[in-house]
């Protein structure tokens, strides 16, 4: 092999014995300091080794010296966190709902962490946009069964509605028309015609006439003469346009007939007083929230 | 030559320790290292009044406020694309000095450079020239020469550390981060970085050196291919210079010798070692030192200046035929250059045209998707956007935000209720700063499934001016 050494005249230094399209290539030795660079490298890859988690075993990996985990990292920053949140918390916590829109910061603050609640616990049923579908209100409207101002809300989502297992729950009981035989279908059909008319469906004619005078006897009690409903029994407005389980008269007479019954579980017994206040903000905060004190958006961002 | 056994795989660097000279391109270098220092020791505490509500630096990158200031033009995120345009003329612009001219940055404006050149003038002032420089590397460790290394490096450092602490001076009002400094209340951050930038300038300065010109820095990698046979480099014409032999046997038979009287020069005072008689190479950083030595050795020797010089391959080869050298203008001006200069000019224009007429007031828009839309209990349907106002300038300013192409929508904002709808909001926006607000539009139940209009802002101030932003309305 020794002699098929070429040295380079002009460098001294070895050519490499391949050749592509005439270049040749010259064996010139790396620095040292890159040699020391790279031991380094290997030595740091073992320190790194001992200090921290590395070798997968069984069940975990090494411990390494430090007893550095991700997820211990990941309790402090959650611990450190809470710390950082619990004066607002608390904050919150001693403010009365009312008083709470008259302080912006505190109000934002409640708004976003009902946020960040309602994804978790209130999606299910009313969709990740408060949307609502047909039997979970759309909480996005101004249209409000127990009253839309924020005390209201707040006391909704602690207390549930018709929550079988709580007193202080909401109650509003329909009675199943139809299948109590309270009225007859005839009589059904023709109070469906009248709430049709009211909300504007249709012109009056002889069936929603006749209708008007079975409303007047019947539910005007808690819907009111007009049908403008009552919120201090949760009876719907049946002469607006928004209708939890659908205003076509098939819906509607469904409705009279079998009584609707949907059930909100009470939050109280499940969440801090804290996440209920914070949800019932952000829920004020959706565009349909009633009373609303002045606020003012934050510049910057 | 060389015929060791088995060549060693690792070098231990061979100490560069150039020699001092004069001449043109030194004094060149010179002024350019006074200059390029200035600039950078020197903007941070430049001043510039922009009133009440801006920082009064002239050149400022405000990374918590993310604003760029620099004298009139203040930048904001939404514009990064300015930077972008800054970066391709920096670009075009090495394109265009590298293919007139070679690796001139490198040998004059790099600050690895100008850095390099200067800590070499502090080691001069301590150990003295080139060759007492060598003596001293190759004594033995004694008091007298460890008293000299911790002087020089003691230099090197505080010059590290002038240079590591003026960059934080970019990213905080100047005085005050000083006086913040001293008194250790300035950010961890700042120390982290001055800490930093001292160790490496110290290091990459003052150890590292041409290693970093010539394994570390990728550049000379991409420019070498930006190098063509017109491109002017430090070129030692060597049908001249061979056949190299001694000023006396030079003097002797001047018909078997050149010009070369193989003095070294040129190779002792080449800042990164390299011997420009073996051709062009990865390790000439065109700094044209050796071409000042060369040529005060001509001067000596009654012959003509040049033997290296700044020449073209071209140019060297018609040279070598016996044709007259070519001035540096018109080796300067060729099609190449000119086009470089042309795009540079392009995309200098383009942004000078935009910075112009850029307005400093803007309107953007994010419709609310989920729901899409809300139908309230008396039928109408109601939209809601998310509106950012921008106010760019350093002052606050009213704003009036209406619709163009909706006929009586009616808008209120999270802020207000329903109640207060109109046709308008008017809100203040703070100096400098955004207005997020949340709007909400309402419009009869009524009409088309989507419904195209713009959002628009107009400032009611005496200065006015305005912006728009499309956006659209859905029913059910
Ligand atoms: S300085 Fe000029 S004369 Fe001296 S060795 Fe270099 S090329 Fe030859
Ligand atoms: S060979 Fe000449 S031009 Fe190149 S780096 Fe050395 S002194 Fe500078």
């Amino acid at each position: 092999m020794a002699e098929d050494k070429r040295i380079d005249a002009a460098t001294g230094t070895e050519i490499k014995l391949h050749e592509w399209d005439g270049i040749q290539e010259l064996d010139t030795p790396l620095p040292r300091w890159w040699l020391w660079t790279f031991y380094a490298t290997i030595l740091f890859a073992i320190g790194y080794m001992v200090a921290y988690p590395a070798w997968p075993m069984i069940d975990r990996a090494t411990a390494g010296l430090l007893g550095w985990s991700s997820r211990g990292a990941l309790d402090k920053e959650l611990a450190a966190r809470e710390q950082q949140i619990a004066p607002i918390r608390q904050a919150i916590a001693e403010t009365s709902v009312t008083v709470l829109p008259q302080r912006p910061q505190l109000m934002q603050a409640a708004i976003e962490g009902g946020r960040a609640a309602f994804r978790v616990h209130c999606v299910q049923c009313h969709g990740s946009g408060a949307a609502g579908s047909k039997g979970y209100p759309n909480l996005n409207d101004d249209d409000w069964l127990w009253g839309g101002d924020i005390a209201a809300i707040e006391k909704t989502i602690a207390d549930g509605v018709r929550n079988p297992d709580h007193q202080a729950t909401r109650q509003s009981l329909m009675p199943a028309f139809g299948k109590d035989q309270l009225l007859t279908a005839a009589q059904v059909d023709d109070v469906v015609a009248h709430v049709r008319a009211i909300s504007g469906q249709h012109r009056a004619n002889a069936a929603s006439r006749r209708g008007a005078k079975v409303f007047a006897d019947n539910c005007a009690v808690c819907h009111g003469p007009a049908g403008a409903g009552d919120r201090t029994v949760g009876a719907p407005n049946l002469a607006d346009a928004i209708w939890l389980y659908g205003g076509d008269a098939d819906s509607i007479r469904d409705t009279v007939w079998n009584s609707r019954r949907g059930v909100m579980p009470r939050w109280d017994d499940k969440l801090d007083k804290v996440t209920v206040r914070m949800l019932a903000a952000y829920v004020h905060s959706l565009g349909g929230g009633e009373t609303k004190p002045e606020t003012r958006a934050e510049p910057g961002g | 030559m060389l015929m060791t056994g088995s060549p060693s795989l690792y070098e231990k660097r061979k100490g560069v320790y150039p020699k001092a000279v004069d001449g043109f391109y030194r004094r060149l270098k010179w002024a350019v290292m006074a200059v390029t220092l200035a600039i950078y020791w020197g903007t941070p505490w430049l001043r510039w009044d922009r009133g009440p509500y801006a920082p009064d630096q002239a050149v400022l990158v405000d990374l918590a406020n993310r604003r760029f200031y620099m004298f009139s033009i203040e930048i904001w995120p939404h514009e990064f694309y300015y930077v972008a345009g800054l970066l391709i003329m920096a670009g075009v612009g090495l394109f265009l000095v590298t293919s007139a001219v070679g690796r001139a940055w490198c040998g004059y404006a790099c600050p690895q450079t100008v850095w390099t050149d200067l800590y070499q003038h502090v080691e001069r002032f301590i150990d003295g020239d080139r060759n007492a420089q060598v003596r001293l590397a190759n004594t033995p460790w004694s008091a007298a020469k460890i008293a000299r290394r911790l002087a020089k490096w003691a230099v090197w450092l505080v010059i590290a550390f002038l240079t590591g602490g003026a960059w934080i001076f970019y990213f905080a009002d100047a005085p005050t981060l000083q006086q913040q400094f001293w008194t250790g209340t300035a950010a961890p951050g700042a120390y982290g970085a001055v800490a930093v930038l001292t160790a490496t300038t110290f290091i990459l300065g003052g150890f590292m050196r041409e290693q970093v010109c010539i394994y570390m820095c990728p550049w000379p990698r991409i420019q070498t291919a930006m190098l063509d046979e017109k491109s002017l480099v430090v070129t030692y014409k060597h049908w001249r210079g061979e056949k190299r032999g001694s000023l006396k046997k030079a003097q002797a038979a001047p018909d078997i010798y050149g010009d070369c009287i193989d003095c070294n020069q040129c190779v002792a005072v080449c800042p990164t070692g390299v011997d420009i008689r073996e051709g062009p190479q990865i390790g000439c950083i065109t700094c044209a030192l050796c071409v000042d030595a060369c040529d005060a050795v001509m001067a000596q020797i009654g012959k003509p200046r040049g033997l290296i010089d700044y020449c073209t391959e071209d140019d060297a080869l018609a040279e070598q035929k016996g044709g007259a050298p070519r001035p540096v203008l018109s080796t300067l001006l060729r099609p190449r250059t000119l086009a470089y200069f042309a795009l540079w000019i392009c995309v200098g224009a383009a942004m000078l045209f935009a910075l112009g007429v850029r307005t400093r007031l803007d309107i953007s828009v994010q419709q609310d998707r989920n729901p899409i839309f809300v139908r309230l209990s008396d039928g109408t349907i109601r939209n809601a956007y998310t509106i950012k106002l921008r106010n760019m300038e350093a002052r606050p300013r009213p704003m009036q935000v209406g619709v163009t192409g909706l006929a009586d929508a009616k808008m209120w904002t999270d802020a207000g209720s329903r109640e207060q709808a109109g046709s308008a909001l008017t809100t203040m926006v703070a100096a400098d700063s955004v207005e997020k607000l949340r709007v909400f539009l309402l419009l009869p139940s009524a009409g088309p499934v989507r419904q195209d209009f713009a959002f628009t802002v107009r400032a009611t101030d005496r200065e006015g001016g305005g912006d728009s932003e499309p956006a659209r309305f859905e029913r059910p």
